[in-house]
Parts: structure tokens; sequence; C-alpha cells
């Protein structure tokens, strides 16, 4: 088989499989949904009983967002960890297809996941909250959802291979859970972080993608923030496989694939 | 003399045998380090919605964040020895079930108040909180008193454990409840009638409150009321806790499905 039509449909195999595994799964699916909408129901209840008004506009989108890096963060740390566990990484290292062509696949369906959060948050947001949320754009709004989890799932790619040496790999990616969100600017404008903040904010995908899925919704064309969020998804990505490399190379040469 | 080693020895060697993979790499960033940046999470938001000071934040999320060490480890200390195939073994000995499990509590409630106590510290000391100094005794008892009231919820989620298999979707929805109607976050006079009237029920609510009064300056006397429901909380919590399981372990006997879920 040509190599293009080969990756195309192992990419393509690779997310189907695994959002179902992961539907299937009560902690993925059903604590996937609802532990970002505990964090964004606090969230309302405190605009509401604060500020009020275009504010609740603004956290209902963040907090849409914020399930989707909470599905990537606590799951993508230990990709590589749980196919260790399951028995199966040192078959899919040696998988006639590059290693990352099978993981990448794996850490945007778990992004993915994060789309049953984020309607279940707009849906609590409209009709429990009462936000009259906008959708001024449908089309660069459909772009900039496909966008952000694209982009969150190439950040969750990197998270792989990164902490591939650590054991307890879950626990650092579920410690990324919380800075995410506050320094994306979920649900605190960026302009009310310190100043020394900002550059983390720039270089993180998720800080892109919310605000392309906020400009979408408002109308205020989303396009560059569509493609920040794209570039740095394509940085993490090529970052991510060089780590690859380095990994399994020094891996198969120690013959501790399945170790760590 | 025996229940009293089992409630002692038997509590620490349990907690040290389920919790051993409690390493510092996992500690630090779940039980340390994760508690602070909950703490700035809502420090922001709130400063962004523009409710309530930072403390009213700090503490609470500090105190709320003990729901982590508690419940989780309570609702482990069934499903771990299940996991560890050795709940049989515990179960069918003459051992008086009363200080077997609550025993489990002890080092629980312990590692609990530590967490909250070093998440209100290091969390106030970012913020730039200010606590009299004589306030710091009675808010540590608050803490305390929180963390043994969580504990009681964490047995009622011990009991759950001998019925169902996600342990940990059940600690994780727990710990949402608490931080949603525990008054955390938001102040429970501005919730709906009906959340307010559940939170009255909960663990944390009333000694989020009077941790809160105290680090304004209140005597322990002025929130003893307070106080004295967070107990009556946690041990009506622990009681019907206890119950269920010894309901559970009989049902799960007779199904003989005691290491299944």
């Amino acid at each position: 088989m040509a190599e293009s039509p080969r990756i195309a449909r192992t990419l393509a195999v690779g997310f189907g499989l695994h959002l179902k595994m992961m539907t299937r799964s009560s902690f993925d699916g059903l604590l996937g949904v609802l532990w970002p909408l505990f964090f964004a129901t606090v969230a309302f209840l405190m605009f509401r009983a604060g500020a009020g008004g275009e504010s609740l506009v603004f956290a209902s989108f963040g907090a849409a967002v914020m399930g989707i890096w909470s599905s990537t963060s606590t799951s993508a740390g230990s990709a590589m960890q749980r196919e260790r566990w399951h028995g199966t990484l040192e078959l899919l290292v040696t998988a006639p297809v590059h290693f990352a062509v099978i993981l990448l696949p794996v850490t945007i369906a778990m992004a993915a996941m994060g789309l049953y959060s984020m309607t279940a948050t707009l849906l609590i947001s409209r009709f429990v909250f009462g936000v009259d949320l906008p959708f001024e754009e449908p089309f660069s709004f459909a772009v900039a959802l496909v966008a952000t989890v694209v982009s969150i799932g190439a950040m969750g790619f990197l998270l792989a291979v990164s902490f591939v040496r650590y054991r307890t790999a879950w626990a650092l990616g579920n410690l990324l859970e919380y800075p995410v969100w506050l320094v994306a600017g979920f649900l605190v404008p960026l302009a009310l972080l310190p100043g020394w903040v900002r550059p983390f904010s720039w270089v993180l995908a998720p800080t892109w993608g919310v605000d392309a899925i906020r400009e979408a919704a408002t109308g205020g064309g989303p396009w560059p923030e569509i493609g920040l969020a794209l570039g740095l998804g394509a940085i993490y990505l090529a970052i991510g496989v060089a780590v690859l490399e380095t990994v399994l190379t020094g891996a198969r040469r120690a013959g501790t694939v399945a170790l760590a | 003399m025996t229940s009293l080693r089992i409630f002692f020895l038997g509590g620490l060697i349990s907690f040290r045998a389920l919790f051993s993979f409690l390493r510092p790499e996992i500690y630090i960033p779940s039980m340390l380090v994760a508690p602070i940046f909950q703490i700035l999470l809502f420090v922001y938001i709130g400063r962004s919605a523009g409710l309530e000071s930072d403390e009213f934040f700090v503490i609470g999320n500090a105190v709320q964040y003990a729901a982590i060490p508690c419940i989780f480890a309570m609702t482990f200390t069934i499903g771990g020895e299940r996991f560890q195939k050795t709940l049989g073994y515990i179960l069918v000995t003459p051992a008086p079930r009363l200080p077997l499990f609550l025993g489990r509590a002890l080092p629980v409630i312990v590692n609990g108040f530590f967490v909250a106590a070093f998440a209100l510290v290091v969390g106030g000391l970012i913020v730039g909180i200010h606590v009299p100094p004589s306030s710091v005794a009675p808010l540590a008892l608050a803490t305390a008193i929180c963390a043994f009231s969580c504990t009681g919820l964490g047995l009622l989620g011990a009991a759950f454990g001998l019925l169902m298999r996600e342990q940990a979707v059940l600690a994780n929805v727990m710990f949402g409840f608490l931080l949603i109607f525990t008054g955390a976050n938001v102040p429970v006079s501005a919730l709906p009638g009906w959340m307010q009237s559940v939170s009255e029920v909960l663990p944390f609510t009333h000694g989020i409150e009077a941790a809160r009064e105290i680090a304004d300056g209140a005597p322990l006397a002025d929130v003893a009321d307070l106080l004295a429901t967070e107990i009556a909380i946690g041990v009506v919590f622990g009681t019907v806790g206890y119950v269920l399981i010894r309901g559970a372990e009989r049902l799960s006997l007779r199904h003989a499905t005691l290491d299944r879920a």
C-alpha cells in the first residue's frame, strides 16, 4: 500500500477505535463529561453571583473548552504507559507504520471525547443558567472547534511522549489540568494574570483554540487564532516526533521498551 | 486491648499497605501542588467575577481539597483490598468490625488535615492573605474537623465500593458535588434555595464557614456551634457508612461476590 493512504487509514482507524473504547469507559466517558461540568457549574454560579452579563458568555465558551483539555491532560500523560501495562507497546513499536501515527490518533480521540463535555456545558449554560449564547459564524465555529481538538490532541501527543520514562505520568498529566485552565484564559481574561504568565499562554494551543471559538461565536473573525492553534499543534507534533525517535531509539538499544 | 491494636496498628498498617504507591513523585503533584493551582484558579475567577475576597477562596479551596485524600482514600480502603485480593482474608477474620474500619479512617483524617493545612499555608502565602496569629490554632482545629467529617462521607463511599466497580468515578463525583454545594467558592447564600438545603447537610459547609470567621478574627467560642454541626455531620455520615458497609459485607458473602463488583 502507498505510504500516504496507509497513514491516513491508520490515523482514521486508530481515532475511531480509541474513541469507541473511551466511550465505553465510565472513567473516560461519564466522568469525562461530569468532571469539567462541576467546575463549569461553580464558575457559572460565581459569575452569576458576581459580574454576570457578558462575563457569563465569556465563561460559557471557556468552560466548554475545559472539558477538551481535561480529557486530554488526564489521559494523554499515561497513554504510552497504558499500552505498556496492556503488553501492547512492543507490538505497536514494531508495527510497520511509524509509532507516532499510532499514538497521535489516540491523543486526538482523547481530546475529541471532550466534545461531549463541551456540548453538555453549553446546554447547561443555555438552559440552566439562561445564558444567551451567540453563534454568529457557524462555519468558522465548526472549524475552530476542529482546530482546537486537533491542536489539543497534538499537545497531548507531546505530553505522552515526553512523560514516557516516568512511571507516574498520570500524576503529572493530572497536575497540568488546573494550570492550563488558568493560563490559557478559559475562565479568566489573560489581562488579569501577571505579565510574566503571558508568554506561557502564547505557546499554549488551547489559548488560541478557546479564543478562536469565542471569536467565531461572537462574529469577530477567528481565522488568525485558528491558524495559531493549528501552527502550534504542528510544532508540538514535530517536537513530539523528535522526542519519540530519541526515546524509542534509546529504549530499543537498551531493550527497555516494556520497562519504565 | 485487641480492639485498640486493630484500631491503631491495623489502621496504620492498612494505610501503609494500601497507599504504598503514594511515593513523593505522586504525593507532591497530587496532594501538595494541585490544591495550590485549584486555589489560584478560583482566586482569579473570583477576581474576574468581582466576587468575594482572595481569603474567601484560599480557605474554601484549601479545606475543600481535603476531600481528595479523605474520600479517595476511604473509598480505596475497600477497593484497594479487593484489588490486592486481601478483602476476603480481612472479612473472614474474627476481628471486631468497628475498630477494623474506623481504624482505617484515622490515618486518612491525619493525611487529609495535612493536605488542607499545607494548601492553606502555601496558598495563603502566595496570594498574600493575612490571618491573625491568634487564629492559627483554631483554624487548624476547624481544618482537622473538616477532614474528620469528610472522612465520614468517605466511609459511605467505601460502602458503595463494596457494591460497585468504578470507585474512582464515584470518588470524583463526590468531590465535584462538594465543590459545588459546600460554599467553597460560591457563598451558600448565593445558591438557589434547594442547593442551600443540600449544602446544610454536607461536610465542609459549616467547617468552611467557621474557618472563614476564625480567619477574620472570631474567637473559637463564636464558631463552636458551626464546628459542632460539622462534627455531627461527620458522625452521621460515618455511622451510615459503617452500617452500609456491614450490610454490603453480608450481601457480598451471601452472594459470593466479595471479590467482584
